[in-house]
C-alpha cells in the first residue's frame, strides 16, 4: 500500500527537509520501520533504546490516533497519511 | 540566536508569575533568518501536566496542532516552546532533555516565590545527550529588523 508519512518540522534535516516521505506499507509499524531504515538518524527521536515509539511521539493515521486503533499493528491502505505529531513535555523535575 | 524583544520576554514572565507555584508553557511562533531565530509571537498554552505540575508541563498533540495552526495562519514557523522552573534554576534538567525534540529552541525562566528571575534558552543537540546554549538577544523593534535580522540587537540582561 503507497502511504504518505508527514514528517514534523524538527525531524525534517533527518530526512532531506521533505516535508513527507512516501513508502509501501501493510502497516503503521511496517511504514515507521522502512522510515527510520531509511533515514536512521530518525530512529532516535523516535523509539526509546528498546524499541518503544517514545512516549511524546504521537503517530496519526489521518485524523485518527493509532493508540486508539490498533497501535503499530493497525493496517494500512492505498492513499492513507501517517503524521509524526509532537507532544511536548518537560519539567523542572525534581 | 534567539531574538526576543523585551514585551515577549515579560509576557513569558507574567504567565510564569501567573501560573506560580506550578509550571507554565507555551509556544514561540517566529521565523528562522540567516542570524538567527526571531519570536513574532509568544503563544500561551495550558499546562496538562494534572498529577505534577510544580515540577512537569505537558502539552498535548492537541494543543501542539493548535499552535501549528496558529502559526501557519500568521505565515510563521512554530519554532519553539517556553516553559518555567518555580523555585529552580533555568537550567533544563534531565527530564527536559529526554522529552526534548531536536531543532526546536526552548527557552526556561526561573521563579523564584513568583518572582521571574533567569531566562534561557537551550536547543537539543543532534545525538540527545545534551542541551546546548542559545543565545537570547532582544530587539530594538521594526526599524532594527529594516537594517536586518539582528542588526540594533542587545543582549538580554
Amino acid at each position: 500500500m503507497a502511504v504518505k508519512v508527514i514528517i514534523p518540522t524538527p525531524l525534517r534535516p533527518y530526512v532531506g527537509k521533505q516535508q513527507s516521505v512516501e513508502f509501501d506499507a501493510r502497516t503503521v509499524g511496517e511504514a515507521l520501520g522502512r522510515l527510520t531504515t531509511q533515514y536512521e538518524e530518525l530512529r532516535k527521536h523516535l523509539y526509546t533504546d528498546d524499541g518503544r515509539i517514545r512516549s511524546f511521539v504521537n503517530v496519526y493515521l489521518n485524523d485518527e490516533d493509532i493508540r486508539y486503533l490498533q497501535k503499530e499493528n493497525t493496517q494500512l491502505k492505498d492513499g492513507d497519511t501517517i503524521s509524526i505529531v509532537p507532544s511536548i513535555a518537560g519539567g523542572a523535575g525534581r | 540566536m534567539l531574538y526576543l524583544s523585551e514585551p515577549q520576554k515579560r509576557q513569558i514572565e507574567a504567565h510564569a508569575a501567573e501560573c506560580y507555584p506550578q509550571e507554565c508553557c507555551g509556544a514561540l511562533l517566529g521565523e528562522e533568518g540567516e542570524s538567527g531565530r526571531e519570536v513574532r509571537e509568544v503563544f500561551p498554552l495550558v499546562n496538562r501536566r494534572e498529577d505534577s505540575p510544580r515540577n512537569r508541563f505537558a502539552i498535548t498533540a492537541d494543543d501542539f496542532r493548535a499552535a501549528e495552526k496558529a502559526a501557519q495562519q500568521a505565515g510563521l514557523e512554530l519554532i519553539g516552546w517556553y516553559h518555567s522552573h518555580p523555585d529552580h534554576p533555568a537550567q533544563p534538567s534531565d527530564y527536559d532533555r529526554e522529552h526534548a525534540w531536536p531543532w526546536y529552541s526552548y527557552v526556561i525562566v526561573a521563579v523564584k516565590e513568583r518572582k521571574p528571575a533567569e531566562m534561557t534558552a537551550w536547543r537539543l543537540a543532534d545525538d540527545r545527550t545534551r542541551f546546548q546554549t542559545e543565545e537570547i538577544q532582544a530587539k530594538l523593534g521594526a526599524s532594527a529588523r529594516r537594517g536586518g535580522l539582528g542588526a540594533g540587537a542587545a543582549r538580554v540582561h
